[in-house]
């Protein structure tokens, strides 16, 4: 047996949706914090610290679809369409938040609220909606014949609806983190104090979702709680913990930096916790990375041109980042 | 909803979000090179309105980049949410094309796009035009992959079939299919012409308005050159794709004729008007040039074209549609070089910034190259029916099974979305256009880049032009 494309492939999608979720994911929790920042000027401060990154953050989500279509077109097809309304009001949600993030600089100030209003909206609806995929994801979508065979509504479940909520509360409080580490004065203050409640909110939201997916699902709860497995996946949640901890500590002595750090490792953590539970399933529950793939001819094809290109997006994505650390106050927006 | 089935819904949607989509990289091209062009200009001859007409229109470039990632996000999505059944039998082909092409848009963005926006005043001017030189060859680039990636679906080969699904065997001539060349062409010069259009419109609208001075006529000189020398090019490749299109799709010529019935052998003529009637099996009211059919597509004043009723009526395309739809992109095109032949007229003694009859046809003329683009992809596309890889799988077998509220509700969704959004985006285009080139611009160019609230991950943020008519705001010195 030669190379693994199936396997290579896989990893990088997954690397691919974990970027997003981790880059999208404080840009849409700033459109979720806007509703509790009443203040014009420093609702132009939050969005000036996301403004040089979003849009980039996007890509990771198109390259994820793309990859997703040319290496597992079965998966592509079944998953897009089976998840057709909750995916379509995601992308709206997107589409609106993007716009209205351009337009909001170029309003006059008589008509900022109109966009105010698109960009909270935008970043709601595309994170519930994409809580809501994920949820419906998990449940799983039964598959006949190489094509989706549940019905329309099949993802409006009481889970669902719950993980839709769990990623609100999740994003909101990865965008305060991010607040905290890249504000300073009254506002930095404000997340500072909403970081403590959304912390613990963050924490029951998983420890439900920890606990409603094994019930639910015998194979995911066989897959955790069978020996030796049990031992080698204790770590995650004893980590979930203790992050939890430090990120209480470091909001009450007002820190900048490991509030924002302490939950990526929150969300990496959850992020492992649903790959553990799914691995090596691409549709969860039914059909694995192997049997979804694309001819070898396809996933190598494509392949050359991700190894190409990945690593120098990855490179600008960095240097982006880290030419543009650093507190932003309502001075430096020149928008 | 109104007695559609979700088929037709599903294709309706498609076609909305991509005809949609597909005015913003149409321009993008055009205006890439037409940048690039600017720039070598300036460089060469260092003539100040040069300069300024390459910045600002920049800044339009820029936003319709931006409208373009927008609105592209969504058509990587649709093939797995609308056509579920094509992308499980033919994604092994479709996928990585179009994976390719995103790979390329990202590649620009990363490497070359932050420079051309931003960085006027930061490199030198040569590595500056390298980066416009490397843009304009990106969109072309990005072209040619969703280019071939349509085309295959025209003219597939270079697969096999196994277990039901494509397997790729030879990626070259999966690339280069028989009907990509003509199609690749005639796409990139709409695509130019387009943008010719558009900017000769903006210039005739200032110069209606008395808004004369030299970038302004520079503008109208350069696009009705364009439109002099490149519209009758488009003319010849244009029927060379119709001719390549007779030999693999002959039931699309027959339905973009409107000819249905060769029993009696004689010549076909060509109908200049008529209303194909799919049930009736003939075309109304017709409006006929005898032996033209035949001279225009077998070069012959003997050989019949073929016709409809030659195809079983299950593998006919919808006449009605293609015979109007081509008809419109054949007469924007003809206007296009009537209008490039006026504009030579009236190049003796400046009559060209004068003439007001000739400036109000440039500006009717601003939409009609994204006219005829979308005209042609709806002769091609709707043409291709009941096929959606040509020969080898039917669009009903295509779509996904998903009833028709629900496509009836995202549909409706997207009409608004679109209008909203877009809407605004173009007003915003309009209003920059209408602002007009600003003398020695470049100088101004002020900060941006990595690191920058101004990025070329954010193309819009090099556009600085309020929303909105208010003078005294301050947020437009902001900006």
């Amino acid at each position: 047996m030669g190379i693994d494309l199936s396997l290579i492939w896989a990893v990088i999608i997954i690397f691919g949706i974990m970027m997003y979720v981790v880059m999208d994911g404080f840009d849409l929790g700033i459109g979720i914090l806007y509703p509790f920042v009443g203040d014009s000027a420093d609702r132009d401060v939050m969005m000036n610290t996301v403004a040089p990154v979003w849009d980039g953050n996007e890509t990771w989500l198109v390259l994820g679809g793309a990859g997703l279509f040319a290496a597992f077109p079965l998966a592509y097809s079944v998953v897009l369409s089976a998840l057709y309304l909750p995916i379509i009001f995601m992308l709206m949600g997107l589409i609106f938040r993007g716009v209205a993030f351009e337009f909001r600089f170029k309003a006059s100030k008589r008509r900022q609220h109109i966009w105010d209003k698109a960009f909270i909206g935008g970043s709601l609806a595309a994170t519930f909606f994409q809580g809501v995929v994920l949820g419906a994801f998990i449940n799983g979508l039964p598959v006949e014949g190489r094509a989706y065979a549940g019905g329309a509504m099949d993802w409006l479940t009481p889970f669902s609806l719950f993980c839709g909520l769990a990623l609100v509360v999740g994003y909101a409080l990865l965008g305060s983190t991010w607040l905290m580490m890249r504000t300073g004065g009254d506002l930095q203050k404000r997340m500072h104090d909403l970081g403590v409640p959304l912390v613990w909110a963050t924490l029951l939201m998983i420890a439900i979702v920890s606990l409603w997916t094994p019930l639910a699902h015998p194979d995911i709860a066989e897959r955790w709680f069978s020996l030796p497995n049990l031992f080698w996946f204790m770590p995650v949640p004893i980590l979930v913990v203790l992050c939890t901890l430090g990120l209480l500590r470091a909001i009450k002595r007002y820190a900048n930096y490991q509030p924002f750090l302490l939950t990526l490792a929150l969300i990496f953590l959850g992020y492992s916790g649903l790959g553990i539970s799914l691995w090596p399933n691409i549709i969860p529950h039914q059909v694995d990375i192997w049997e979804a793939a694309a001819p070898p001819q396809s996933q190598g094809f494509a392949l050359v041109g991700a190894l190409l290109i990945l690593p120098m997006i990855l490179m600008y994505s960095a240097w982006s980042y880290w030419v543009f650390r650093g507190k932003v106050s309502a001075e430096d927006g020149y928008h | 909803m109104f007695g559609l089935e979700a088929l037709e819904l599903a294709r309706i949607q498609f076609a909305f979000t991509i005809s949609f989509h597909i005015i913003f990289p149409a321009i993008t091209i055009g205006l890439a090179s037409y940048l690039a062009v600017l720039e070598g200009l300036w460089l060469k001859t260092r003539r100040e309105v040069y300069r300024d007409l390459y910045h600002f229109w920049l800044k339009i470039f820029a936003v319709n980049f931006g409208m373009g990632v927008v609105s592209g996000i969504v058509m990587a999505y649709q093939f797995g949410t609308n056509w579920s059944a094509y992308s499980e039998f033919a994604g092994s082909v479709t996928g990585p094309l179009l994976t390719y092409e995103v790979l390329t848009a990202f590649f620009l963005e990363a490497g070359f796009l932050g420079v051309m926006l931003f960085g006027w005043n930061r490199v030198g001017p040569g590595l500056h035009f390298f980066a416009t030189l490397m843009v304009a060859l990106g969109t072309l680039i990005s072209t040619f992959w969703i280019l071939a990636s349509n085309s295959w679906m025209h003219t597939p080969q270079g697969h096999e079939i196994i277990d039901g699904v494509v397997v790729p065997v030879d990626w070259l001539a999966i690339i280069f299919n028989p009907s990509f060349p003509y199609r690749l062409a005639h796409m990139a010069v709409a695509a130019f012409l387009a943008t010719a259009f558009f900017v000769g419109a903006s210039a005739a609208w200032h110069l209606l308005r008395g808004n004369d001075h030299p970038g302004i006529r520079k503008m109208l000189s350069m696009a009705m050159w364009m439109a002099l020398l490149v519209a009758p090019v488009q003319a010849v490749i244009g029927d060379f794709h119709g001719l390549n299109t007779l030999e693999h799709q002959p039931a699309k010529i027959a339905a973009i004729e409107g000819h249905w019935d060769n029993s009696s052998g004689e010549p076909t003529p060509l109908l200049l008007f008529g209303w194909p009637d799919m049930e009736a099996e003939q075309t109304r009211y017709k409006l006929e040039i005898p032996y033209l059919g035949s001279l225009i597509l077998k070069h012959s004043l003997s050989e019949p074209i073929p016709a409809l009723k030659d195809f079983p009526p299950e593998d006919r395309p919808n006449s009605t549609i293609v015979f109007w739809s081509f008809r419109l992109m054949v007469g924007l095109g003809l206007l296009m070089i009537a209008t490039g032949l006026w504009s030579l007229l009236l190049r003796r003694g400046d009559r060209l910034y004068q003439s007001r009859p000739f400036l109000r046809l440039a500006l009717l003329m601003g939409p009609s190259g994204l006219l005829a683009i979308l005209a042609g992809w709806f002769t091609t596309e709707v043409g291709r029916q009941p096929w959606v890889v040509y020969g080898v799988m039917r669009t009903a077998d295509a779509v996904s099974d998903h009833g028709a509220g629900q496509l009836g509700l995202t549909l409706a969704m997207f009409v608004l979305v679109y209008f909203a959004v877009f809407g605004v985006g173009m007003l915003y285009v309009l209003r920059l256009v209408a602002k007009g080139p600003v003398p020695f611009e470049g100088r101004q160019t002020g900060a941006g880049g990595y690191g920058q609230p101004r990025t070329p991950l954010r193309p819009i943020s090099a556009a600085d032009e309020n929303l909105e008519h208010e003078h005294g705001d301050h947020l437009g010195e902001r900006n």
